[in-house]
């Protein structure tokens, strides 16, 4: 088949390569880091920084260790065992009670734990890798052998936490940076959640080959979702109010190549209504965008360079704590960051004018919905499906109302996805005692002829 | 459905034309999938339609019957073509299939396992998201379903994305020529735990598994046999919440101005053809959840093959 295609090589990468992004999973999910790999990024775990070079040409889904060598700290390449798992919650009953011990490491056991820092350093520089300084810890903890397995395996991770960290290496691709964003940093993408992305990209026919109009305030990552769906055909277009452009920054996260980057364009919605009557909301909002002096070049020039605001000048870009510890700045670095987010030129926007456009995604909670959709909506070509995304249920019931007064769309519908995680174990499976209790609602439908 | 000539690219210009498979919308809960033919007709409480009417016409256009009926006429998505196929099976709705999509991570290029097929609704959505470059190979062992999913796919012009094949998937596991090809395999099958050594078989490394079981029992057994070559073991129940909308006129306000909405041209409209004694401001636009739903539909366990380089 044709899976050795050029798009599939690009999207569906299984190996890092130099100045691939990644989403680095620091302790099963304690942190997340979106960082792009080179020989002179650095990671910064605990106080001591790490190289990211060893993670270059590594399958994603690998496992890496903090460790320290004679060299300084590093991050080692751990292969799982292929039995048995590692977290927590799938440690069985009664198995741990059984391991057989080994105490050589033990030294004194007058305090609950009495290995100080100053042993477990030394322990280290005699090359004491991570595992073992857990063991030892455990050994000398007075108190672990009356613990129950459960909270025995607890403390084992926590120890592992803190002296042998892991790094998993994820793909960023839309489930992992939505889930990334959703989890550590929720206002950056208006709360939208992985499953409500997946239903906006399903409801608005978002497939190869189409053109799809989007209104992405959410940083990027709805046209980013739609050009991965897009894979290299099709355009999605990036529109906004005024002059000046929505952030984009998520857009860069992704590992697109040249020829998806070119399908991500953008557009001033005036510039795609011209020719008709520009209503006069979009030219009140054209004014508000003057008065803040921005010319239209020169937020053009700042998109295309290579500047992620979420992230420091090394392309790491940390969503698991607010403070600045986390990351490190090595001096110069060449970032290869997709060009993505062209003004779209004449050309195209008179084909979409022709055209129409497939679809239409709009995830604009700070304009108005009605609005919006009455501007865009004769964009679209006949029968296309679009999708809204909102945090409150009255913009969408009244834009609902007014389309089917209006006699401009049919299929309308209001969803709110539910989505709940189990816990599955021998006999304690139930639902996750924690949930999301919200992921926002859809207006969906389906644009008709003007009768 | 997918048209990768982009002279047949869903638009204005593209209108309706002997052979196309088009959606015959009456509600929203009422749909029927079309395969249009010179001299036929449709008969339904509207009267009769005449084929021949609709060709030349967009899609999305309102037609007429003898009786001044009146149907839309709608291009076919994956959508909604999982609410007008022939329910052979039960089948995957949209919130679990749209999950499954995003969750395996299939974009453009991808190479699917899938089985049972069922009634392909599963398949057509996944389809669409492999598209252009990638394939579906879908298996299923009752030879009659699988050729009726075979004409399905045919009909929505899938048939170059999805392979149906007939086999006996929890007894004899996926055909050996994909090993190591598959970048996700989705199982609907009454005993997915059987067939998960050789979905792990068929991954490629760090690809992705998920199966879909109506009873926890279910889940629970391939849960613990995913355990040992998978991770990132996770299960999810996804179900969709439906808003009705209506405009009630409210008794006891004063004269509100302001309280449109944005919405004022229309609610105009809508007195202008009937009483015009109801001032708009008296009503409002409101939302509430739809009486019934569906509670459940299945459990979704994903999980991602261990690295094992
Ligand atoms: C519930 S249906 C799948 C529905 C499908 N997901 C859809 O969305 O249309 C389950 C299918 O699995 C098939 N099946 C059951 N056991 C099988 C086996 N051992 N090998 C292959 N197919 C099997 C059945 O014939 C049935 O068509």
């Amino acid at each position: 088949m044709s899976e050795n295609n050029e798009i599939s090589k690009n999207l569906n990468d299984r190996t890092t390569w130099e100045g691939c992004s990644v989403l680095l999973d620091i302790n099963d999910g304690d942190r997340l880091v979106f960082a792009r790999l080179s020989n002179a990024a650095k990671l910064k775990i605990g106080n001591k920084n790490y190289s990211l070079q060893p993670l270059i040409g590594c399958a994603f889904g690998s496992i890496f260790q903090a460790e320290s060598g004679p060299q300084g700290p590093f991050l080692s390449h751990s292969l799982p065992s292929i039995q048995g798992n590692d977290k927590t919650e799938e440690v069985k009953e009664g198995q741990v009670n059984d391991e057989p011990r080994d105490n050589r490491a033990l030294i004194d056991n007058n305090t609950a734990q009495s290995l100080t820092g100053d042993d477990i350093e030394a322990m280290r520089r005699e090359g004491a890798r991570g595992n073992e300084i857990i063991e030892a810890l455990i050994a000398n903890s007075a108190t672990f052998e009356t613990k129950t397995s459960f909270s025995q395996e607890k403390y084992r991770l926590k120890k592992q936490k803190k002296y042998a960290p892991k790094v998993l290496i994820r793909r960023p691709v839309a489930r992992s940076i939505c889930e990334a964003y959703f989890k550590k940093y929720p206002t950056k993408i208006g709360f939208l959640r992985v499953d409500t992305l997946s239903l906006l990209l399903s409801l608005a026919n978002v497939s190869s080959s189409s053109d799809v109009l989007v209104v992405d305030m959410v940083g990027g990552l709805i046209t980013g979702a739609v050009a991965e769906r897009l894979g290299g055909t099709g355009f999605v277009c990036n529109s906004y109010l005024g002059k000046s452009p929505h952030s984009m920054d998520i857009v860069r996260i992704f590992n697109f190549s040249d020829d998806i980057c070119k399908r991500i364009l953008r557009s001033p919605i005036s510039d795609l209504l011209s020719q008709k009557e520009l209503p006069e909301q979009v030219l009140e909002h054209a004014d508000v965008c003057n008065l803040e002096s921005q010319s239209n070049e020169q937020i053009c020039a700042s998109v295309s360079i290579e500047k992620i605001s979420l992230s420091s000048e090394n392309g790491i870009s940390d969503l698991g704590a607010k403070n600045t510890e986390n990351t490190n700045v090595p001096g110069k670095r060449v970032c290869k960051a997709a060009k993505a987010g062209e003004k779209s030129p004449p050309e195209v926007i008179d084909s979409w004018k022709e055209n129409g456009f497939s679809s239409l995604i709009i995830a604009a909670p700070e304009s108005d919905t009605w609005t919006l959709v009455k501007d865009l909506l004769p964009l679209l070509s006949n029968s296309a499906p679009f999708a809204i995304y909102h945090q409150y249920l009255q913009p969408l019931a009244t834009c609902m109302h007014n389309l089917q007064i209006g006699n401009m769309a049919i299929g309308l519908q209001i969803t709110e996805p539910w989505l709940r995680e189990y816990q599955v174990l021998p006999s304690r499976t139930h639902p996750c005692m924690q949930m999301s209790a919200f992921g926002g609602y859809i207006l969906s439908g389906t644009k008709i002829c003007d009768s | 459905m997918l048209d990768s000539d982009p002279a047949k690219k869903l638009s204005f210009k593209r209108s309706i034309t002997n052979g196309d498979l088009v959606i015959v919308y009456e509600r929203h809960d009422n749909m029927k999938a079309v395969t249009i033919s010179e001299g036929s007709v449709l008969q339904n409480r509207f009267g009769v339609f005449k084929h021949s009417d609709w060709i030349g016409k967009p899609f999305g256009s309102k037609v007429f019957s003898n009786k001044g009926g009146f149907v839309y006429l709608l291009a076919p998505t994956p959508e909604l073509w999982t609410l007008v196929l022939s329910h052979r099976t039960q089948i995957l709705y949209i919130a679990d299939i749209s999950f499954v999509v995003m969750y395996l991570e299939i974009v453009p290029g991808c190479v699917v396992l899938e089985s049972g097929t069922g009634s392909g609704s599963l398949s057509t959505s996944l389809a669409r998201a492999i598209a252009p470059t990638g394939h579906v190979y879908t298996f299923d062992f009752h030879e009659q379903r699988a050729g009726s999913a075979r004409d399905d796919f045919e009909r929505t012009g899938l048939q170059n994305l999805v392979t149906v094949g007939v086999r006996d998937i929890q007894g004899e596991g996926f055909p050996d020529e994909f090993s190591g090809r598959a970048d996700a395999v989705f199982l609907d099958l009454p005993q997915p735990w059987v067939v998960i050594p050789s979905a792990a078989k068929m991954l490629k490394q760090d690809g992705t598994f998920c199966s879909f079981s109506p009873c926890i029992e279910q889940v629970q057994r391939s849960c613990e046999t995913l355990q040992t070559s998978f991770t990132d073991i996770r299960t999810f129940e996804v179900l969709l919440r439906t808003y009705e909308v209506r405009e009630v006129k409210m008794d006891g306000v004063e004269g509100n101005e302001s309280g449109s909405n944005g919405s004022l041209p229309c609610k105009r409209r809508l007195c202008s053809d009937g009483s015009n004694v109801v001032s708009s401001s008296n009503s409002s636009v409101m939302a509430r959840p739809c009486g019934e739903a569906r509670g459940h539909t299945g459990y979704l366990t994903f999980a991602r093959l261990k690295c094992l380089s």
